[in-house]
């Protein structure tokens, strides 16, 4: 095995031999990328996404988008428990990223000086080069841009990998986020008939494995690097000590809670870098479902509850038709409940006795 | 029963200061007795009658209201524990084998967290037999008198659409979130949340606390006023503290997450009421132990 100073070490000199590699220019598409458009997009943390045309307009282009890595210690419980984490744009999840299908997708990714990692960007939408991340190994104080043509329509994760052993530690350290690639001509339903939403969210699942100390307690690390034996211990048991969507127990909840109102279309696009899950919004369905995530692919309809497979996004529409809190969890109600994988959404709106009713309240059993 | 030196100079020293207690009761004032107890140092609350919402769900017209608030009468001075019970405490039922074990994260003069209705009512039979007298857990109304301007009640909005429940779900979360209380999981010393007005320590801190009363499901009668009919559960107990709920006797960590709207207590502790030892001694005598 690997000690902490080896596995570090690993990494600049893989960052070295891709340097080389990355240096090579790539000519090839420069010219007939070199006409089209150009569109900056400034991202947003989730769960918002970044205004977006839900069907494009005009023909393909060039969307920039620009990440800066973060790592910063974040706090992912009530109880105060710390991760280094390491963060796309600073959060956890990375923002979602929104461009359609035929459009080039132009990252300038930076690793400030002030980490202490190596890190890159593997895309799930993208072709070659482990999904760019051959491409992407960025030391600190380094920037690189890589850019890639979305040939795919659909919900994608991305994460880093930097090679061996860091991939998962990075990825379970918070570094991962999703890309969503439009169709042209936007949504459809199971039948080919256009469907739009009045609201997106981005929920971002995320597998921790905290280590503990003698007495049980959660540990504190002063640096990433510190952590990473204690915590490699933790991931190969495979049971997560945490599991929470936006990168906290409750992150998604009280004031953040995402909002909708009766009548209202929402598109709730769902990632998990790392491990299986099945979300499901209590009291409502999911209308329509890509559960893989993939446009091309007709939705599934009236869904109880989706399975987002580890390594994938998936997209669910929703119109709700009744006021109401509701949570949205991860089914397996240990995580929703005991690790903290619950978001809860306030709908304001008529109530429909219709559709329910309690038509007697609790009472004494009739003898 | 072996006889523990600390219980009975503790007890008899408190037992001592209960004439002066009363006699300062009488004015509806309150009195701390002295750190003469090296037991549980306690505070006697004078008589007096307060406004309280009930505990318990209440249905009128087959919809949800805000529980009733109804004029109650603490007709004797109520002689309550002025911190609640501390891990040292405890530890001495759990040393005498009368008490389950506690995940203690801390110890000394911290509050016993971690505890469940059950294990506050074998502290207190344990405690009532050491030292001969009556101790047993408060009633709601006892909690919410001795809390005084502490207490806070049900967290609750007071809306109540019969034509739209989801309007009192949506108003209640709103109330909850706009209290903005943030998780505090780390039990403090004794005395860290001050003193309220009636001389207790750390209500309503991070420490919700059992009561002996039990979750009810009431029908409103069509005055509005009294009620109809109820339905209790005393498988499930009120729990006081920042707020007002109701925890199953079994639970003994309140934290939690999932669909459940709503704020979990931070920990549960309790703290314990001394019945008038001459009410105690005439119940002893009743059963011919005294």
């Amino acid at each position: 095995m690997l000690t902490r100073r080896e596995a570090l070490l690993g990494t600049v000199l893989t960052a070295a031999a891709v340097a080389t590699v990355g240096a090579m220019p790539a000519v090839a598409s420069t010219k007939d990328v070199a006409g089209l458009p150009r569109e900056k997009v400034t991202l947003v943390p989730p769960p918002f996404v970044h205004a977006h045309d839900q069907v494009a307009k005009g023909g393909p282009k060039v969307v920039e988008f620009t990440m800066t890595i973060e790592e910063k210690p974040m706090v992912i419980d009530a109880d105060g428990t710390q991760i280094n984490a390491m963060t796309y744009n600073g959060s956890v999840p990375g923002p979602l990223m929104v461009v359609h299908e035929g459009d080039y997708v132009e990252l300038t990714l930076i690793n400030p000086e002030t980490n202490t990692l190596a890190h890159n960007i593997d895309f799930h939408a993208a072709t070659g080069a482990l999904g760019g991340g051959e491409l992407t190994l960025v030391n600190p104080g380094e920037q690189v841009t890589l850019r890639f043509k979305a040939t795919r329509s659909g919900t994608f994760v991305y994460h880093c990998a930097p090679g061996g052993a860091m991939i998962p530690w990075h990825v379970v350290s918070g570094m991962s986020g999703a890309i969503m690639v439009l169709p042209r001509d936007g949504l459809k339903d199971d039948t080919g008939k256009p469907v739009r939403y009045d609201h997106i969210y981005y929920v971002g699942e995320n597998d921790f494995y905290i280590p503990r100390d003698e007495q049980g307690q959660f540990k504190k690390y002063e640096t990433a690097g510190d952590n990473y034996d204690d915590t490699l211990k933790v991931m190969r048991g495979l049971i997560p000590t945490h599991v929470v969507f936006n990168g906290k127990a409750g992150s998604l909840t009280g004031d953040n809670a995402m909002k909708a109102k009766v009548g209202e279309t929402i598109l709730i696009v769902h990632s998990q870098a790392n491990r299986d899950t099945r979300p499901h919004l209590i009291g409502g369905h999911g209308d329509f479902v890509w559960e893989q995530g993939k446009f091309a692919n007709p939705p599934a309809k009236d869904l109880e509850t989706w399975f987002i497979r580890g390594g994938s996004a998936g997209a669910a529409l929703y119109t709700f038709l009744q006021p109401g809190i509701y949570a949205y969890v991860n089914h397996n109600l240990i995580e929703a409940v005991e690790l903290g994988a619950t978001a809860h959404f306030t709908v304001e709106g008529s109530w429909d006795d219709d559709l329910m009713m309690q038509v007697e309240a609790p009472k004494a059993i009739a003898s | 029963m072996s006889l523990d030196p600390i219980f009975i100079s503790g007890t008899i020293a408190a037992a001592a200061l209960i004439g002066v207690g009363i006699t300062h009761a009488l004015d509806n004032s309150s009195l701390e007795l002295s750190q003469l107890t090296a037991v549980s140092e306690l505070v006697l609350v004078g008589p007096g009658s307060f406004d309280h919402p009930k505990a318990g769900e209440f249905l009128k017209e087959n919809h949800p209201v805000a529980a009733p608030i109804v004029q109650e009468t603490i007709h004797a001075p109520l002689e309550i524990m002025k911190y609640q019970v501390s891990v040292s405490e405890y530890g001495r039922c759990v040393a005498d084998g009368a008490c389950k074990p506690i995940d203690a994260r801390k110890s000394g003069n911290v509050p016993v967290t971690g505890v469940s209705h059950m294990d506050a009512e074998a502290y207190a039979t344990w405690l009532s037999s050491r030292t001969g007298e009556a101790w047993r857990l408060p009633t709601d109304v006892e909690w919410a008198y001795a809390a005084g301007e502490r207490f806070r009640g049900d967290m609750e909005s007071g809306e109540s659409d019969p034509n739209n429940p989801a309007r009192r779900w949506l108003a209640r979360y709103r109330t909850e979130t706009a209290l903005g209380r943030k998780p505090d999981p780390e039990p403090r010393l004794q005395g860290a949340f001050g003193i309220n007005s009636k001389g207790l320590a750390d209500v309503a801190g991070n420490i919700w606390e059992w009561t002996s009363t039990c979750y009810i499901h009431a029908t409103m009668a069509s005055d509005g006023l009294g009620i109809a009919s109820s339905i209790d559960n005393c498988g499930v107990h009120a729990v006081e503290g920042f707020h007002r709920t109701y925890m199953s006797n079994f639970i003994r960590d309140g934290k939690s997450g999932g669909c459940a709207v709503g704020t979990p207590p931070d920990n549960l502790g309790f703290r314990l009421v001394r019945d008038q030892p001459s009410l105690a001694r005439t119940l002893l005598r009743r059963l011919g132990l005294a």
